[in-house]
């Protein structure tokens, strides 16, 4: 009797239990946007030069899938299936737009330096995956939170790559010189004796290093992941 | 499957909303927007003399900026060497009247005799007098921009600072992030006795110390759109130079 009763309990909304906290945890790991479902790419490569524009980036991705996730699920059931995908569309260039806006407002110089790559976010394969792969077919709360996690899961990675290319293609991190030659860096590699050869590689500051970069964290996570091998 | 009329209601209430939204967020922003263009384009400005300001102009909030900016005196010159009042410049389009609110862009596109441009006189930090212009020209892909900073004399190069639309990150886009190629430009001249010369930027290596800087590698079409600005730009200005030369 006890056991019907509890099986019969209505989920309440704002719940966080287990498979809530799925929700923010798998893309991080084992249902990561970029090197799992290998989406969102192409920004991941024009980003990621710097930590400070990677990780602004990865913000406005965060906010844009939250939001359109949480509007899409809410009126899952009222668009029309002949719009579908042109509703799904106006709604995430309206957030970006939104986006755009407020950090045009808020902190002009980067925005100069993110220029374009905001506006694109509107094609972000991973906005528009995660509308018809959850949101489309789930409630507005978990919809939400599997926006945020997905967020997650490519703002690590993008941090991750950015780290690495302004790291060995500048020396520095978030602008703040580290290692590389000169009196303005940290370690002054050049007047050490045994790296004097040392000059940061300025392939890392091209889109090719990105996706070597890329291809091999993908190579990384799934051979760290066990249950990641050969899934395709 | 919803009807012709249910998708058509849908689809006009969602544009009518998104469109009240974002036209609103749009004008409310607005002032902010232009506010914070303003002040970019003043530290671009400021960022030619870099080397007189107290502080790097990196370093300098945005009162600083306005601050600084407010003791310049601005001019607005026509390419005939003629100065333009205020008045002038608000009927040529600009509503604040100064000479840093002309859109270089759209002066660009306009015939010689109709541009305006901007000049600022400046104290540096040394007490010393500095000029800065402005010019525009073509890099690879889109527009390039920049401020010539002169010494007193006109002809020695002070600083400069560049930027661009959409020259490619570390190629063309170097005229503006590396400060290894624009420092290059300090202590160069552009008058060859009465003839103005401008600076080279040469591929494979400057040749001339006093009119040639070395080009960035993989950028060449940048780094000619950057002598071909240069040459034109500071062309409009001699008439206005030589009349402050008397």
């Amino acid at each position: 009797m006890a056991e019907t009763k509890v099986l019969e309990k209505k989920e309440s909304g704002l719940t966080f239990g287990k498979a809530e906290r799925k929700l923010l945890t798998d893309p991080l790991d084992s249902n990561n946007p970029i090197t799992v479902q290998v989406l969102g790419i192409c920004s991941a490569l024009a980003v990621t030069t710097l930590v400070s524009k990677a990780f602004v980036m990865a913000i406005a991705v965060m906010f844009v899938l939250a939001f359109s996730n949480l509007l899409t699920s809410f009126l899952r059931n009222s668009i029309p299936k002949q719009v579908r995908m042109i509703v799904q569309l106006v709604i995430i260039a309206a957030l970006v737009t939104v986006v755009e806006l407020t950090l045009k407002a808020v902190n002009y110089p980067i925005f100069k330096e993110l220029s374009v790559f905001i506006g694109l976010i509107i094609t972000n394969c991973i906005i528009m995956g995660r509308l018809e792969a959850y949101a489309m077919s789930n409630r507005p709360w978990r919809s939400f939170l599997d926006g945020i996690g997905n967020g997650l899961g490519y703002g690590i990675i993008l941090i991750i790559v950015a780290v690495i290319r302004e790291f060995f293609g500048k020396g520095a991190l978030g602008g703040f010189k580290i290692f590389g030659p000169g009196v303005d860096f940290l370690v002054d590699t050049s007047a050490i004796s045994w790296l004097s050869w040392y000059a940061p590689n300025n392939l890392m500051v091209l889109f090719p290093s990105a996706m070597f970069v890329i291809g091999i964290l993908i190579w990384i996570h799934r051979s760290w992941n066990p249950s990641l091998v050969d899934i395709s | 499957m919803h009807s012709t009329n249910q998708v058509i209601k849908f689809v006009l209430i969602m544009t009518a909303l998104v469109a009240v939204v974002l036209a609103g967020m749009n004008t409310f922003l607005k002032p902010t927007h232009d506010k914070n263009e303003a002040v970019y384009n003043k530290r671009a400005i400021l960022a030619a003399v870099n080397d007189y300001l107290p502080s790097p102009v990196t370093e300098l909030s945005d009162e600083q900026v306005e601050e600084i900016f407010s003791k310049i005196s601005q001019t607005v010159i026509k390419v005939d060497g003629t100065s333009v009042d205020k008045e002038g410049v608000i009927a040529a389009g600009y509503k604040e009247g100064t000479a840093s609110s002309i859109d270089m862009g759209k002066e660009r596109k306009k015939p010689e005799n109709e541009k305006i441009l901007p000049t600022y006189g400046f104290t540096g930090e040394d007490g010393k007098k500095y000029w800065i212009v402005s010019v525009r020209g073509k890099g690879l892909w889109d527009e390039i921009w920049g401020n010539i900073a002169f010494e007193d004399d006109l002809n020695t190069i002070a600083g400069v600072s560049f930027d661009h639309k959409a020259e490619t990150p570390g190629l063309g886009a170097e005229i503006k992030d590396n400060k290894d190629f624009y420092s290059q430009f300090k202590g160069k001249k552009i008058y060859d006795g009465p003839e103005l010369r401008s600076v080279y930027v040469r591929k494979g290596g400057a040749k001339d110390p006093d009119y040639e800087v070395d080009g960035i590698s993989g950028a060449t079409i940048t780094a000619d759109g950057v002598t071909e600005m240069m040459a034109r730009g500071l062309s409009y200005y001699e008439p206005y130079f030589n009349s402050l030369k008397g």
